[in-house]
């Protein structure tokens, strides 16, 4: 039974959605079980919060990895506290002075940056040890490249004018058919896995 | 009742004429992956190419048992309605079994709870096949954030802080890829992607030892099992992507030379 | 020399190759590429009047990127004295970042809301609320985002459907680009431009061949052509400065690392 109703219901689900596309009575049914989907999301949030701050109080209690701990769970209640607030006070935690948009302008906003800045050091370093010119295929990946860096920033036009428009060439033909071929492909593949999910062959979520 | 009636005087409209080649399509790719499946249940040794990363899954784990250290498994940023998570967790099961059969610590943060939920099972389930139910421990898969950058910090700080001797990024993953890769390559450690996420593929390629592009990491499930039924839908695939091929090249030469217009076809909703 | 050392250096130089020209050039306007001016073109030649739906579908880790985007089009949309719908079908998060540029821009151009902009709010499950935006927008967004109902607002008073727009614009880091063009430009037909992160901009090509999108606006130079069309250099154009010191730089450090690399072979031979 364990492992029969999960399947049964996996095939189910799959069938009034294939049959939903296709047939006009059932044209909601997505629509339905994606809010469904949407639903338990929601409510699988606090399983996971559940879980987060389950391991970060613990922690604290234990005196193991204190600090960063403290932080995690002072800054989980204190942005619950200002929504919170926010809402009561101003009716919406989006306004624009409210506490929680303070919290989220100068705190969160800056922080995400900050990772997604990294990005640059980190693609530096990588092109520094990794892109080696080791066969041909890989010389004439870097010269293409090299020509779209160059190209789509204004000191390409400064070398060469002619530049932005090979650059604009390499991303409207030869990578936009790479781009299909691997689309086809990863669709491919998508739609044989869902057919042996659909199918009860591939469980992999199940034993 | 009411509403089997109701679908017989509406029969003229219950079905989307305009999806017809569409259900077509289906059809096709629904018989040729029975055929296949049925030819492969009844034996015959079905090739399959070496894929790499798939191969290098034994060593990465092997490498982190001879270091003493554990092993660190991503599964990316999207939810169960990805194929590509799913896909995740069937590479999962097989990572987890040889980490329980080797003794070592695998550690899972997760960005999506459900995920996290399922996967905990997956991986009871994996050391319970590997006869180590006592090395389970389910403090180590753990829901981080759903947050990109908020996730790719903490992720980070567990790599650091954990120093990894593999690290498997195997899901659909975002700009927070190169992150997780050099920063898993700054503590020493072995990494295998695998992705569907095109845009993320080059960094990938080039910052992890091992890739899976694409399709190879759905087929993840099929090559570590080499379940004939599950090798023979492969051959499926194959054969669908070649009549694919054909028609792309036979509609490329018709339209080029003008012989046939083809934009009908766009007009399917 | 020691990994972890060249890696600083590259760190090092990096940070200097951003911040200098920041600090000391100013930035000029750009070449514009066809992607970016159809966008463009497909703004500027809408009547005065007319309805633009904006869906602000990133969130605060690629806001450096996309909020220069943002400010560029909502200034052109609101010069062209167009009626500005604006929600989030993917983060409540990017609907916050986007209701900030869009007041901050209705300020400068004296708009004012309920009259020539309105805020939706933010609704979880993009596919099923484009779809619902399809059908009737009252279906899933019976009131703005303060509660009032949209049938009492002078410019939500008359549009019930995403038919009802001349033309949507998603600004989207991640699922959201996907979304729009599956849901709502293949079933409704909608007259969608994209613009999203440079990295995503190759992934989204296709679609631009295909008609699906009729402009593509990608990353801050996307955002900078945009401010030369409009004549109005702003962020983005101060940024292309150091964009262009950073590319070049990894070019060198590409080369650098090869040559070293040549050397080391040659060594070990």
């Amino acid at each position: 039974m364990r492992k029969e109703v999960p399947l049964l219901i996996t095939i189910l689900t799959a069938l009034i959605v294939i049959l939903a596309f296709f047939l006009t009575p059932l044209a909601q049914t997505q629509q339905i079980l994606l809010r469904w989907y949407a639903i338990i999301g929601g409510f699988a949030m606090f399983v996971g919060v559940w879980n987060l701050l389950k391991k970060h109080v613990f922690q604290v209690s234990r005196g193991k990895n204190t600090f960063y701990s403290l932080v995690l769970v002072l800054g989980f209640f204190m942005t619950f506290a200002f929504g919170i607030y926010s809402i009561v006070k101003y009716k919406d935690a989006f306004y624009i002075n409210s506490p929680f948009m303070f919290n989220f302008n100068y705190v969160l906003a800056p922080l995400q940056s900050t990772m997604f800045s990294l990005l640059a050091f980190f693609m530096a370093s990588a092109a520094f040890r990794a892109f080696r010119i080791r066969r041909l295929e890989a010389a004439l990946l870097l010269f293409a490249a090299s020509i779209v860096m160059l190209g789509r920033v204004p000191a390409g036009y400064a070398l060469w004018h002619k530049l932005p428009l090979i650059a604009e060439w390499i991303m409207k033909i030869p990578s936009m058919a790479v781009q299909r071929g691997i689309g086809i492909g990863i669709t491919l593949g998508a739609v044989g896995m869902s057919l042996r999910i659909i199918l009860g062959i591939e469980r992999p979520y199940l034993r | 009742m009411k509403l089997l009636i109701n679908l017989l005087i509406s029969a003229p409209e219950l079905f989307q004429k305009g999806k017809f080649p569409l259900l077509v399509v289906f059809v096709f790719l629904g018989i040729i992956f029975v055929y296949f499946i049925e030819k492969a249940k009844k034996g015959g040794e079905l090739f399959i190419r070496k894929i790499p990363g798939l191969e290098a899954l034994d060593d990465a784990i092997g490498r982190s048992a001879e270091m003493g250290r554990p092993v660190v498994y991503l599964p990316g940023l999207v939810g169960l309605n990805s194929i590509t998570t799913i896909a995740s967790l069937g590479i999962l099961r097989k990572v987890a079994r040889k980490a329980a059969e080797y003794g070592v610590e695998l550690i899972m943060p997760n960005a999506d709870p459900l995920v996290m939920t399922t996967a905990q099972e997956v991986v009871k389930e994996a050391y319970l096949d590997a006869g180590r139910p006592d090395l389970y421990n389910p403090n180590n898969i753990i829901y981080l954030t759903s947050d990109q950058f908020g996730f790719t910090a903490g992720a980070d700080g567990i790599i650091m802080r954990e120093k990894p001797g593999a690290v498997f990024l195997q899901g659909y993953f975002y700009a927070e890829s190169l992150i997780l890769a050099e920063t898993a390559f700054s503590v020493g450690a072995i990494q295998i992607a695998g992705t569907t996420a095109t845009t993320q593929l080059p960094f990938f390629i080039a910052a992890c030892d091992y890739t899976l592009i694409g399709e190879e990491m759905l087929a993840a499930s099929a090559y570590l099992s080499r379940e004939p039924i599950l090798l023979g839908s492969l051959k499926a695939e194959d054969l669908a992507k070649a009549v694919i091929m054909v028609f792309l090249i036979m509609a490329i030469l018709l339209k080029t030379f003008g012989i046939i217009d083809l934009s009908f076809l766009l007009e399917i909703k | 020399m020691n990994v972890h050392v060249t890696r600083r250096i590259v760190y090092l130089v990096v940070a200097l190759a951003v911040i200098m020209p920041m600090l000391f050039l100013k930035g000029k306007p750009v070449t514009v590429s066809e992607p970016v001016s159809n966008a463009f073109q497909a703004i500027d030649t809408l009547k005065e009047g007319s309805y633009i739906l904006i869906s602000t579908d990133y969130g605060p880790g690629t806001m450096p990127e996309v909020n220069p985007m943002v400010y560029a089009i909502v200034r052109h949309a609101f010069r062209k004295n167009l009626k500005v719908v604006y929600l989030s079908v993917i983060d409540a998060l990017g609907l916050a970042l986007g209701d900030q540029v869009i007041k901050n821009v209705a300020q400068e151009y004296g708009k004012e809301y309920g009259k020539d902009f309105v805020n939706l709010g933010f609704k979880p499950g993009a596919e099923a609320v484009i779809v619902s935006l399809g059908k009737e927008i009252r279906d899933i967004f019976p009131e703005d985002v303060r509660g009032v109902p949209l049938d009492s607002m002078e410019i939500t008073r008359n549009i019930h459907n995403l038919k009802d727009f001349a033309i949507v614009v998603d600004f989207a880091s991640g699922y959201g680009i996907t979304a729009w063009i599956r849901y709502a430009q293949a079933r409704f037909g909608v007259f969608l431009v994209g613009c999203v992160t440079a990295v995503m901009g190759p992934e989204n090509y296709p679609y631009l061949d295909s008609g699906q999108l009729k402009g593509l606006v990608a990353g801050l130079k996307g955002a900078a052509e945009y401010e030369t069309l409009l004549g109005k250099p702003a962020i983005a154009t101060r940024g292309m400065p150091a964009q262009s010191a950073v590319h070049i730089l990894i070019i060198v450090l590409i080369v650098i690392g090869n040559i070293l690399y040549l050397l080391e072979k040659r060594k070990r031979k």
